[in-house]
């Protein structure tokens, strides 16, 4: 058993009125990639920040042994110095310093008080050649991207020499390829002796690169299993997860689709940063009356941009190309135009652009058509709330009323919101942007009924994705963009995963 | 169990405000011996606090739209100017020349509002500026003297009181009081409560949750019985100074604003997430520039009740209001972040303010001493509201 480089041996935690964690145990062999799964809200950040101090010794009951001794940590500058670092699902860096200054933050090469600029610049540039990252140590982190940025947070954690490294949904955020590079790395770091735990909801990442996989379901842990001795599947963990079998991940969904209710031809839409760059180049497509169609696409290939340029040009300049509704062209300036002319848009990130969190779940359902409810300028608040509770109750939003703070819901019942706000504005063609996200396995099943109740009244959908699996189980057609292009469109039949990937990944002639 | 534990923290964080207010009032009527609560001393906080109060009422929406305006102590100076030089030296009728003054209040917001909402540079910079840009445009108007005096109609709007029309009536113990200011006070209670019911009633009716009948009865019968001992000792005064009147309206008005009408709901959207309400289709350019357009017409009414209330337009006047205003806006529970505020809860800030003032001058403190107690107010009231909002979250 000595080979075990952490234990955690009964842990509780409980907050007033709420049971975390119970009994708990957790054991971590050294030199593996130890995977933790469960539903949001099943206690694995708690189990986390535990570990890692953020609840500090005294706070919680259970034992903690690191590399064979007692760890009872009163912060995380306390666990740091063991060697424990963890990486948060939100990134930790300060934009405007560069690259090499984020690695040394709160760990400065010093002499005498002041910075070592020369050998703060070359050791960054080792441990970002470690990491595999291409990009000179001053680089300012805001003009790298995302995947970049999450590799400059291994980077930080090395320079901290980690022995454990906890990494909270790391690639939540990152494109496939990006991803791909990142598990390379951890597998890296795995044969140079870290020791890593990693959280994901991307059940077939876990499958591809952990050693064993921990479950925990509402603060209780479930089973822990082997890879190297279980048959392990998807199916089994995500069993494990939900506590049932879920063996349609999707509902079934007869379409029936009418006529074209949105074509949108040869758009191109300028980069408002990078002048003269085409972040949307020619793209022709098509959405009917009760299809649910799919767009696919990595990160960066146009998607959200595209999306956001149609709904009122709330992205990008330079915009140009037609637009049909229901076979007419129409003109659509702003935000306002689009919703008149019966288009809606669920933003992919909640809580910044979605969802004003210090208010009320029935004034953010009001929120995008508030005018409906209102005579002569004047809001009729019974009403709001009579209609706010039709749809809490239509989309089982799970809240004590339509009276509580949205910022307090959990993800599904949040989207179910920005869901129910636009269903409001009584639109007809619906774009959808990757609505499952950060949601649990149970909560998206319900998501996927909801679209497809949407559809069979005669919406029009476009659903963008990260998750292929979710766009060939709930979608009619699939486009894909590659570079700002659409480089395919697949009915459901034709659709398989690897097709989907090869388009997403052509090239596109210059 | 946690959602009504949730409720109450809630609930005592909207009316701690209140409590607060009774409290301090309490506090010093008995420091002086009740003088606080005298006929003339009641008068005197709702007279000399109008402006303040007036100015707190277009703060508060600026700051539940996350913005902040600097400027509005220089542009009551320039517009008590204006009025001074329209009444006084162009001999204009009083009407007319406080309507251009208004209107001229209402270019000084929207030239702050073109800055800030439509070129996009933040609120704290543009009203920077205009606080030395429209001090400079006082000295200049006034060639750093007083004008005056002003029109006796614009100084009992200031100063005056509603003459008795009545006549008096006998209040037993309390004396004679003036029967008009009386029926005026019923009515408002009256109009109170049958709205009140009213809005519960539709509530019900659309099965809602509503106060307990007792719990409703008891704010009810509150309300009532502050406004019933104000207008009584106002009544025994003077009957009611003008000014409470015009603050009436404006509070009412504004109130409903807020609550009630779409541009007052796009406020608070607004203020709660810029980005999701642009993503909703609020047009928030517009919003932004009218609440400014909206403050800088306020400012000019408050402009003219001061220059009303000192008979002179002065080149230092309006000195340091901004400051008064923005934290009467805090006291009374805005968040500085934005989305959150009620107009009523930067009218009480604005009186707790007025009565520490009032009520310290009455026992002789010095005037560093009252500078010092509204400090530690105001720091107390939002490291109140940071608290009970970190209770609730965690």
């Amino acid at each position: 058993m000595s080979d075990d480089i952490l234990r955690m041996r009964a842990i509780t935690k409980t907050f007033p009125g709420v049971r975390a964690l119970h009994d708990v145990n957790l054991s971590v062999r050294r030199g593996e990639i130890h995977a933790i799964c469960g539903e949001n809200g099943a206690g694995k950040s708690t189990l986390m920040k535990v570990l890692s101090g953020v609840y500090p010794h005294g706070s919680y009951e259970g034992e903690i042994t690191f590399d064979g001794a007692p760890g009872r940590f009163a912060d995380i500058r306390d666990s740091e110095r063991r060697g424990i670092v963890i990486i948060h699902q939100e990134l930790a860096l300060c934009p405007q310093l560069s690259i090499a200054e984020n690695i040394f933050l709160g760990n400065e090469r010093s002499r005498r008080g002041l910075v070592d600029w020369n050998r703060t610049n070359h050791e960054a540039g080792l441990l970002l050649e470690r990491v595999g990252l291409r990009e000179l140590p001053v680089t300012t982190v805001a003009d790298i991207g995302v995947g970049k940025q999450q590799l400059v947070e291994i980077a930080k954690a090395l320079a901290k020499e980690v022995r454990l490294l906890i990494l909270d949904e790391p690639t939540a955020a990152l494109n496939d390829e990006d991803s791909a590079h990142l598990l390379d790395l951890l597998r890296g770091l795995r044969a140079e002796g870290v020791t890593c735990v990693i959280i994901s909801h991307k059940l077939n990442e876990v499958a591809s690169i952990a050693d064993s996989i921990t479950i925990l379901r509402d603060g209780k842990l479930i089973e822990t299993l082997d890879l190297a001795t279980d048959r392990v599947t998807e199916d089994r963990i995500i069993s494990g997860m939900v506590g049932r079998d879920l063996e349609h991940r999707f509902p079934p969904h007869e379409p029936d689709i009418g006529r074209e209710a949105l074509r949108i031809e040869d758009w191109t839409v300028h980069s408002p940063v990078q002048r003269g760059r085409a972040v949307v180049s020619g793209a022709t497509l098509s959405v009917c009356r009760g299809e649910i169609v799919g767009l696919a696409g990595l990160m960066g290939a146009g998607r959200t941009e595209l999306a956001m340029s149609v709904f009122g040009r709330a992205y990008g300049t330079d915009i140009s190309g037609r637009i049909y509704r229901d076979g007419r062209q129409v003109e659509i300036r702003t935000v306002r135009d689009a919703i008149r002319h019966g288009i809606a848009y669920a933003t992919e990130d909640r809580k910044r652009y979605g969802l004003n969190l210090i208010e009320d779940i029935k004034r953010n359902i009001s929120a995008a058509d508030l005018g409906r409810l209102a005579r002569r300028g004047w809001v009729d608040d019974n009403e709001e709330y009579r209609v706010a509770d039709q749809y809490r109750h239509d989309l089982g939003i799970k809240a004590p009323s339509v009276l509580s703070v949205t910022g307090k819901l959990s993800g599904g019942n949040q989207q179910k919101v920005v869901l129910s706000k636009w269903i409001f504005t009584d639109a007809d063609v619906l774009i959808l942007d990757e609505p499952t996200r950060g949601i649990d396995v149970g909560a998206k099943y319900e998501i996927y009924s909801i679209i497809n109740r949407l559809a069979d009244a005669g919406k029009a959908l476009l659903v963008i994705s990260s998750e292929l699996p979710e766009l060939l189980g709930l979608c009619d057609r699939i486009y894909t963009l590659s570079a700002g292009r659409v480089t395919g469109e697949l009915a459901r039949a034709d659709a398989t995963q690897e097709r989907l990937m090869q388009l997403m990944t052509k090239e596109q002639p210059r | 169990m946690t959602t009504s534990l949730l409720g109450r923290s809630l609930n005592i964080r909207q009316s701690g405000i209140y409590i607060a207010f009774a409290l301090i009032v309490v506090l010093f009527s008995i420091l002086t011996d009740g003088a606080l609560l005298q006929p003339q001393n009641i008068s005197n906080i709702i007279v000399q606090n109008s402006y303040i109060l007036i100015l707190s009422i277009g703060m508060i929406l600026i700051i539940i739209a996350g913005h902040i305006d600097l400027s509005v102590g220089s542009v009551v100076a320039v517009t008590g100017a204006i009025a001074a030089v329209l009444m006084v030296e162009y001999g204009l009728p009083w009407p007319l020349a406080l309507v251009i003054t208004l209107i001229a209040g209402g270019v000084i917001g929207a030239w702050q509002g073109y800055w800030i909402a439509y070129y996009g540079i933040p609120a704290f910079i543009v009203t920077l500026a205009g606080m030395l840009l429209f001090r400079a445009l006082t000295l200049t108007v006034l060639g750093n003297q007083g004008i005056g005096p002003f029109p006796d109609p614009v100084r009992t709007l200031s100063n005056g009181f509603t003459d008795g029309y009545l006549g008096n009536i006998g209040l037993g113990p309390l004396g004679g009081a003036d029967l008009f200011s009386l029926i005026v006070g019923a009515l408002a209670i009256a109009g109170m409560a049958a709205t009140q019911w009213r809005a519960r009633a539709a509530r019900l009716g659309y099965r809602q949750s509503v106060d307990p009948l007792p719990v409703f009865l008891l704010k009810l019968l509150t309300a009532a019985a502050v406004i019933i001992v104000v207008v009584v000792q106002l009544a025994r005064f003077k009957n009611l100074p003008w000014v409470l009147v015009l603050l009436a309206l404006l509070v009412l008005a504004y109130s409903l604003l807020t609550t009630r009408a779409v541009f007052g709901r796009q406020i608070y959207a607004i203020g709660g997430n810029l980005q999701a309400a642009q993503l909703s289709g609020i047009n928030v350019r517009q919003v932004v520039f009218w609440i400014f357009v909206n403050m800088g017409v306020l400012a000019a009414l408050a402009g003219v009740i001061f220059a009303g209330r000192l008979n002179q337009a002065g080149p230092t006047a309006g000195n340091a209001f901004e400051l008064d205003a923005i934290a009467a806006a805090f006291i009374g529970g805005a968040a500085v972040q934005g989305g959150v505020g009620k107009v009523v809860g930067a009218i009480t800030g604005g009186l707790i303010m007025g009565v520490i003032n009032n009520g310290m001058s009455l026992i002789g403190s010095p005037s560093e001493r009252v500078m010092l107690v509204k400090g530690v107010v105001l720091l107390a009231a939002v490291a109140f509201d940071v608290w009970t909002k970190r209770r609730a979250t965690r």
